[in-house]
Parts: C-alpha cells; structure tokens; sequence
C-alpha cells in the first residue's frame, strides 16, 4: 500500500545566512500509511515540530520532498492549500489560538474557510464536538469562558471538523491532569478508529504512546534513529537513554527485573503486558 | 542570550565596538547627529563618511547588513533627492519644460542623500553593536540626573527594557498563531483591504489576550520577588568605564571639532 503522506530526503534550515544558522531536519525520509497510528518522540529541539509543520505545508523545504498521496504539495498553491485541509494539524497548546465569540463559531472558522455549506458546517461542528467530548451547552459560551481542558478540546474539535485525513498533534495532553489526559487520548482513538483516520502523534509521554501507536520513530539531531513497532524500539532502552529519552516506567521495572536475574520478557511496554508476563512466569499465580 | 536579538538588528560578535560602554555609544550617536548636520561641504562629510566607515570595520559590521537598513528608506531618499534638485535656486545647467535643474540643486541633493544616508547608517551602528538590555541600562544612567526633577527614570527604563524583551517573545507567538490558523486554512494573503484586514481578527484576539496573560504573570512574578521599583536596587552588570571608553570619547571630541573647524572654513 502506497503511503498516504511521506517525505523524501527533506532538509529544513532555520536562519539560513545568519550566525544563528541552525540544520533542524537533515535529509529524511519519512512516511505513514493510511490509517496508521503513528508516534513521533525526541528531545526538544530535535525536529519533531518541523517535521510535521513540513507535513501540511505550513513550511517550505529547503531541499528535499513532501509527498501527499504521491503528489508533491508544493506543486501549484491550490494543491498546497487544499492539503492543510486534508492534513490537520494541531499545535502544542492549541488553546491560545481560539478567538471567536463562541466556541461553535470557532470551530467553524475551518469548515468555513473550506468554503462549505452552512448546513454542512453545522452538521461537522456538532460531529467534531461530539469526537472531542462537549456538550451543547458549551457550544453557546465563549471560549474564554471554558476550564483549560474544555478550551484544549474545543482548539483540536476545530481542526478534526475539517475531517482530515491525517490527524497530527503536538503533545495534545501536556498539562493537562490525568483525567483529562486519559478522556483526550479516548477521543483521539474514537477519531482514528472511526474514520479511518491517520494519527501523527508527538508526545513525550512514553506510556502514552505505547499503549496507542502501531508504530512509532525516534527522531534526534534532524535525524530519524530508529522506526519500528513500540515493542522494537523499548527493547533498547540503553540506546533511547543515551538519546535523553526514557521508556515507559513499566518497562524501566522489567528491566531491572532482568538484571536482578528474574526471568521475564525484555520488551514489556504497557501494564496489560506486564501483567501478563507476571501471570505467565512458572508458577506465577498471583494467589499461589 | 539568544532572547535578547531585537527586530533581527543586534548580532552579538565580540568586537571593541561592542564592548564599549553604553552610555559612550550613546553620547557618540549623539555626537554624530550633531556633527553631521554642521557638516557643510565635501571635507566634512568625507569625514563623517570615513568615521560610519571605520566603526563600520571594527564592529565587523558586514556593508551588506547596512545597506539592508537602509531600503526601506529608499522612496524617502529618492524623493528627497529629487525635490532637492529642481528647488534649489541658482545657475541652472539643465532646463527641461518648466523644470530647471541647478549646479546647486545637485550638490544639495546630493549632500541630502549622504546626510541620510549616514544618519541611518550612523545610529545603525549604535543597534547592531548593542544589546537592547545594555541600551536601555545606558539611558537609564544617562537620564538618571533628570530624577532630580522628579522624572521617573527607573521606571521609564524598566518598562522600556520589558518592552524590548517581549517584542522577540511576541514575535515569536505571532508566528505561531498565524500557523495555528493557517493550518485551519485561514488565507492572509488574498482579496481586498476589508478581508485582509478581517483575516486578522484571528490572530490579533489570540494575541492580545495572550499578551495581557503575560503581563499578568510577569507582574505577578516581579512582586513574589518583592519588586518596588528603582530605590536601593542594585545591578547584576554595573557599567563601568575603560581607556577604550576613553579612547572613543577623545575620537568622538575629535571628529566633533574637526567638523566645527572645517565648518568655519566653508568646507
């Protein structure tokens, strides 16, 4: 299967002739099939936030291609427009760029600039809201009138009611508590399960992502270091911690387990599995 | 610091310009200025030319950089230039219909243009060379005498300081907002006046908001660290004097006598 956003050898330099020149992405090839629930990590500065601001158009590669569904998007600019569409993108705190009179209105501000019809602007904006958990009565009020996690909501509502095909978002649960956490990441499922939707998510939450991604990528230096499922990737935990980066508690206990000489599994990731492999061990019953 | 770069001028190199004192660049600008206006004939602004050429040099200042200063001025410039031309009584070398262009009128404008021309140049230098921290540390302490009839100078300096501060942090938050809503499709770019100006209304709420968000939060964070304004404050970098600063000062008094000489003699 063909995949259905994919960059090929694409470069990005920020402050190019400046003193302040700086390589943030260098010659990667990167891609996601469709449907696919794709996790992004790496340090800060690593590139993560320009890849993806690379994947709908938002920046211009200095060399290098950014394929959607084999074309180049930077082929014409009406091809380029109509991809920010179908490629969503939220933003690290998306809630600071909400600005309408009520949330309905800015959930529609995307729907509108698609250039659609009221009535199918209204049918998405119910739909979107309904994804991301809010009621009608919080459609009415204004944005600055909502708790942070409402406001949150509301900002990643207004870019799933574009309904693109690829969902990306930049560390959608940073600062929000558990609760709200956990919801946001369920709505985000509903999205991909339901429409069959790409998800690109960047998160420096390990556990979080996984217990959701099909696959993830490592990226460090403009690079990408490593690809492959979570199970490949928290297998080499000593590899991730030279990269400043951690694995999920879970897997850090296992681990330790292992070196202890306990006999279970390397790559053990979520509590389901670890619960498991405790269960599985020789004689392992919990009420033995 | 990297947060310190204002409206992409200050480019922090380690050069004698850029070590010398503030309050020395300021007086110097002002110097400058005033210098330049008494310049009168081709001696003088060859000197004020060879003194924007040398700092020039020493600050390691790419031409390239200046010049970059200076388009935005061009339309200035050229106007300047050709009013300076054809109004300028005296012998006229060229007539064409109803306009006369005089020798005079030619070297008025020219010596416009290189006025000018150094003017943007001259407190360029000042920019580029200096931090906006240490600008504003340097006025507060050459303003500081106006305390004395009851000017707050602290807080002036302060508020210009926190100013220039947040200007890259603004800088920065525009962009991403405008990306924000790029990404949600809005278009900045197409149809008449009253649209584009409407297209803002999404970035410029956010912003606002955004802004009166910070200034809460900073206010609230100078007063946890018991702020009270100027009285028995102390500094992390005291300004302070060297020969270089000296030095400066004596060229500075040179070039300003030189060009009062040379204005004497017509030149």
């Amino acid at each position: 299967m063909a995949p259905i956003i994919k960059t090929e050898q694409l470069t990005h330099i920020y402050s190019k002739g400046t003193p302040f020149e700086h390589l943030a992405l260098d010659a990667v090839d990167f891609s996601a099939e469709r449907g696919e629930f794709l996790g992004i990590i790496g340090q800060t500065g690593s590139g993560k936030s320009t890849l993806i601001q690379h994947l709908n158009g938002l920046l211009k590669p200095d060399s290098g291609r950014v394929l959607f569904e084999g074309q180049d998007i930077w082929q014409s600019k009406v091809f380029n427009n109509s991809v920010r569409f179908k490629v969503g993108l939220v933003f690290q705190y998306p809630e600071y760029q909400l600005f309408e009179e009520t949330v309905f209105k800015d959930i529609s501000f995307g729907p509108k600039n698609m250039g659609l019809k009221p009535a199918e602007i209204e049918e998405r904006v119910y739909e979107a809201a309904d994804f991301v958990g809010l009621g009608e009565d919080i459609l009415k009020k204004s944005p600055f009138d909502l708790s942070g996690g409402e406001r949150r909501r509301a900002a990643i509502a207004g870019v799933i009611a574009m309904r693109p095909e690829v969902l990306i978002l930049d560390e959608p649960t940073a600062g929000l508590d558990p609760f709200g956490r956990m919801n946001l990441m369920k709505n985000i499922r509903n999205y991909h399960e339901k429409n069959g939707a790409t998800v690109i998510l960047v998160t420096h939450n390990m556990e979080e992502i996984a217990r959701e991604a099909d696959r993830m990528i490592v990226l460090s230096d403009g690079r990408i270091s490593l690809s492959g499922t979570p199970e490949e990737i928290f297998a080499r935990a000593e590899l991730l911690e030279s990269m400043r980066l951690e694995v999920p508690d879970i897997t850090k206990v296992f681990l330790e387990l292992r070196r202890l000489g306990v006999n279970v599994p390397r790559s053990v990731y979520t509590i389901e599995q670890a619960k498991k492999a405790i269960l599985n061990r020789e004689g392992g019953s919990l009420f033995a | 610091m990297l947060k310190d770069i204002t409206l992409g001028q200050y480019f922090p190199v380690d050069t004698p310009i850029h070590r010398l004192d503030p309050r020395v660049k300021l007086v110097l600008t002002v110097v400058f200025i005033v210098a330049l206006f008494l310049a009168k004939w081709i001696y003088s602004y060859a000197l004020m030319l060879a003194y924007v050429v040398v700092v020039t040099g020493l600050a390691r200042i790419r031409p390239k950089a200046l010049f970059k200063g200076l388009k935005p001025l061009i339309i200035i410039i050229f106007v300047t230039a050709v009013l300076n031309m054809l109004y300028t009584g005296g012998e006229p070398v060229l007539v064409i219909w109803k306009l006369r262009i005089t020798e005079q009128g030619l070297y008025a404008a020219a010596f416009m243009v290189l006025r000018i021309m150094l003017l943007v140049c001259g407190t360029f230098l000042l920019t580029y060379t200096t931090s906006p921290i240490m600008l504003t540390d340097g006025m507060e302490a050459l303003m500081k005498p106006l305390g004395l009839i009851k000017v707050p100078v602290h807080e002036l300096a302060m508020m210009m300081s926190i100013a220039l501060r947040f200007i890259p942090t603004l800088i920065e938050e525009t962009d991403k907002i405008v990306s924000a809503q790029k990404a949600r499709g809005a278009d900045f770019s197409s149809g008449n006046i009253v649209r584009r100006a409407k297209a803002l209304i999404p970035i410029l709420v956010p912003l606002f908001v955004s802004a009166f968000r910070r200034a809460d939060e900073l206010a609230m964070a100078m007063e946890c660290r018991c702020y009270h304004g100027g009285k028995g404050r102390t500094r992390l970098h005291m300004l302070s004097m060297h020969s270089r600063d000296a030095a400066a000062i004596f060229a500075g008094a040179a070039i300003l006598a030189g060009t009062v000489v040379l204005r004497s003699y017509g030149l």
